[in-house]
């Protein structure tokens, strides 16, 4: 052999593909020149294009985590229905495409026969965003595939429909990292025990310095255990947020019992209408409760009942919230206000009510 | 004796009601008759014993393909010993196509690809973009990685590193795209790629690429570095078509849901019907546009917004992006090359500046954004403030100096028109 026959290949830097080659063609001929778009019914955009050209996306649920099989039905049903192309959005839901009307209910019907249902448009709920959990991750509180599997089951009309005041961005998250990102409902994982640590792995495990600088309050510093070098917890400073679990996994924050949910609302992405918003606490102390958290439902779906009936078009959860008032959102929603709503972090004094405004 | 399927009495309950189970997937896997199925058959069982006992069993290691230093989740087993054909369950995170556009022969290749080396178990897409190609042995990844590079694809970022990117539909689809997303997308990111499959920031970096303010893929507060979709001109009206949605809503249904919701109050019904647009208040927030997608649309002067900083939680809690770039030109090659030098730049920044394990909205916090600005060349622009100071503690001995500064820019500028 040749020594150019030995040498191992290196990777082909190269990069992020190319979408064009792989584009519906109607999408790829009006790249950049599209004029409108309706929505004809829930699930369906109608997009026309400035030279006439037309096309109708008719979007459909996915469980996201998919096995070979889902994803090749996926592939027959574009194949058979819609020329062979699919496109994802943010929150994998899937897209198919096709340049005749007359073809949009058969597709429907394909989809909805085969389990995917047919929504995600306008004013419904969308897919949840979530993260990876027990399936797959690390540090994971929960398994965010489940409580969203869980809620979707619940939410399926309203997927199907369009009938919120506005768009509906749902979000979970393991941990309170919080990869599931904002969402006008955030339903995250909560600790609310400092971290158990096993003094035995720590200085075999750990880089001590970095993890005593990950902790957001300095309530973390180096002890000897035993005649081991280890780490201590003030556990009255302790906030159990759990930064210092991925650098230090002997320090243990998940616990079957301790670990809760949170629900959080408000949160929005976009700058239309208001600036973007982070979400705020409403909830906590919900259990962790697999595998199908039914405490987590329950309480969605009130929010989402008060928000269905008193929201105006076009609002979204934050700015349905600005209108009314804390004080009536936690009256229509039943939920109890506790010292734990009020901000301690840095810059908190800015979300007190500098105002003598007073919601009666 | 093939491998039992695991008894899974708790996973089993999540294949009721009406939306696709991933539990119902991850048992078709296992059942199959493939080299594929004996980890899933291993893997349910974890998953059944977390369900049971409420806690994750992963770790991370060291893993990677040759050339490579990322790009790769390595996860190990902490229950290997009674989950043995699953302990080895890597994720590959390959990045897509911009805009995650496919085509089906694409797609099937990924799953033949997959089916070969891997678990069977792709999610479209995780949460940073990319596909994430999630249960893989360590011996197995360099041959599936090959594989799949000489089709064209490549890995995504991981750690401290330039991480995938997304960017929405866009032009491809969307008469609401103020710019080419796809194209900024590919050539700032592959222009970054070495600190991309090299991780050596000092954490992560994320960039996002939205055609709009309704930001479809959150870019404004999920990327250090959101570039956003504006124009400059007057939003284009079809007063006709005004007249039809007024019709269509009433005139309270319209002044409700499209005058009285602008932000800045830019609107107004005239009498006969037709819309009265006070641009020069107009923020480009895309309200009204999105609700008469018919009668109005952006301008024809397009181009960007930039916005630095965004990012979650850990460790100073959640930052927002703020605006670096009130406005630049996306159309001509050079334009593109100075998006792609800006983002360069803030890069190189970051990498000098920024302490370990700390992010652009962190560093900025820490170090002001003025210095910030001085540090990657651009100008301060009251566009970038939702108010001047209001703390009077602050150096101003060169007022005049900083004064004449502004004065030379807004002369130039008047000059230029």
């Amino acid at each position: 052999m040749s020594e150019a026959q030995e040498a191992p290949r290196m990777p082909d830097e190269c990069g992020v593909p190319d979408p064009m080659p792989l584009m519906h063609p109607t999408m790829r001929d009006n790249y950049g020149k599209w004029d409108w778009h309706d929505r004809p019914r829930p699930g369906v955009l109608h997009h026309v294009a400035k030279g006439g050209d037309e096309i109708w996306t008719v979007k459909a649920g996915t469980a996201r985590q998919m096995d070979l099989h889902t994803i090749r039905e996926l592939c027959d049903i574009a194949d058979e229905m819609a020329d062979g192309h699919v496109r994802f959005t943010t929150r994998s839901n899937i897209e198919y495409m096709v340049t005749d009307a007359a073809r949009v209910d058969p597709l429907i019907e394909k989809l909805e026969g085969a389990g995917y249902p047919v929504g995600g448009t306008g004013n419904s709920i969308s897919m949840i965003s979530h993260t990876q959990g027990w399936l797959h991750c690390d540090i994971p509180g929960t398994d965010a595939s489940g409580v969203v599997k869980s809620l979707m089951d619940e939410l399926y009309d309203d997927f199907k429909a369009e009938e919120m005041p506005n768009r509906v961005k749902i979000t979970t998250s393991c941990c309170q990292i919080n990869c599931g990102g904002q969402g006008d409902i955030a339903i995250n994982i909560q600790h609310t025990k400092p971290p158990v640590i096993d003094h035995d792995l720590v200085s075999n495990v750990c880089e001590r310095p970095s993890v005593v600088a990950r902790c957001p309050v300095a309530a973390i510093r180096p002890a000897l255990v035993d005649g081991k070098p280890s780490l201590e917890v003030d556990e009255k400073k302790c906030i159990c947020c759990g930064a210092c679990y991925p650098p230090c996994p002997p320090m243990q924050i998940n616990d079957p019992e301790y670990s809760v949910l949170a629900i959080w609302v408000g949160g929005k992405h976009s700058s239309t209408r208001t600036k973007p918003t982070f979400h705020k606490l409403v909830v906590s102390g919900l259990p962790n409760n697999a595998p199908r958290w039914p405490e987590v439902a329950e309480t969605v779906n009130k929010i989402l009942a008060a928000y269905k009936e008193d929201g105006r078009p076009w609002e979204r959860m934050s700015e349905w919230i600005d209108r009314i008032g804390w004080p009536r959102f936690f009256e229509m929603t039943n939920l109890p206000f506790t010292k734990h709503h009020i901000e301690d972090w840095r810059g908190g004094r800015n979300a007190l009510n500098q105002s003598s405004h007073v919601h009666f | 004796m093939a491998k039992q399927m695991p008894k899974t009495p708790l996973l089993d309950q999540l294949e009721d009601g009406p939306w696709p189970s991933f539990v119902t997937g991850l048992k078709h896997l296992a059942g199959d008759d493939k080299p594929y199925a004996p980890i899933m058959k291993s893997l349910l069982g974890q998953l059944e014993h977390s369900y049971d006992t409420r806690k994750g069993y992963w770790k991370g290691g060291t893993v990677g393909v040759r050339g490579y230093g990322g790009g790769i989740i390595p996860r190990f087993s902490e229950v290997a010993s009674e989950f043995p054909e699953s302990s080895e369950f890597h994720t590959m995170r390959v990045m897509p196509p911009a805009g995650m556009h496919y085509d089906t022969k694409t797609l099937r290749m990924l799953c033949d690809i997959w089916e070969k080396y891997g678990s069977g178990l792709i999610a479209f897409h995780g949460q940073s973009g990319d596909i994430m190609f999630q249960g893989i042995s360590t011996d197995n990844i360099q041959p599936c990685f090959d594989e799949m590079n000489e089709q064209g694809f490549d890995l995504g970022g991981a750690g401290a590193a330039i991480r995938t990117s997304m960017s929405c539909v866009g032009a491809a689809r969307c008469e609401q795209s103020n710019y080419d997303e796809a194209r900024a997308m590919r050539e700032v990111i592959n222009n970054l790629l070495d600190d991309m499959h090299r991780p050596s920031l000092p954490y992560k970096m994320k960039f996002k690429f939205s055609g709009c303010a309704n930001d479809c893929v959150n870019a404004s507060h999920r990327s250090d570095f959101a570039v956003l979709g504006t124009w400059r001109d007057d939003i284009k009206v079809d007063q006709e078509e005004i007249k039809k949605k007024v019709a269509e809503l009433g005139r309270k249904g319209f002044n409700d849901q499209v005058v009285n919701m602008c932000p800045t109050r830019a609107l107004s019904l005239n009498d006969d019907d037709t819309l009265d647009i006070d641009n020069k208040s107009c923020v480009r927030c895309m309200h009204c546009i999105n609700v008469c997608t018919k009668a109005l649309s952006p301008g024809d002067d397009k181009g960007i917004t930039i916005l630095l900083g965004g990012k979650r939680t850990l460790k100073i809690g959640d930052l927002m992006g703020s605006c670096i770039v009130p406005f630049m030109k996306l159309e001509s090659d050079e334009d593109f090359e100075a998006l792609v030098e800006l983002s360069e730049n803030c890069v190189e920044f970051f990498a000098e500046n920024a302490l370990e394990h700390e992010r652009t909205g962190e560093m900025v916090e820490r170090i002001g954004l003025v210095n910030y600005l001085e540090g990657v060349g651009l100008e301060v622009d009251p566009n970038m403030v939702a108010h001047p100071r209001t703390s009077s503690y602050f150096r101003s001995d060169d007022w005049d100096e900083e004064a004449e500064k502004w004065n030379q820019r807004k002369g130039n500028s008047q000059a230029a028109e």
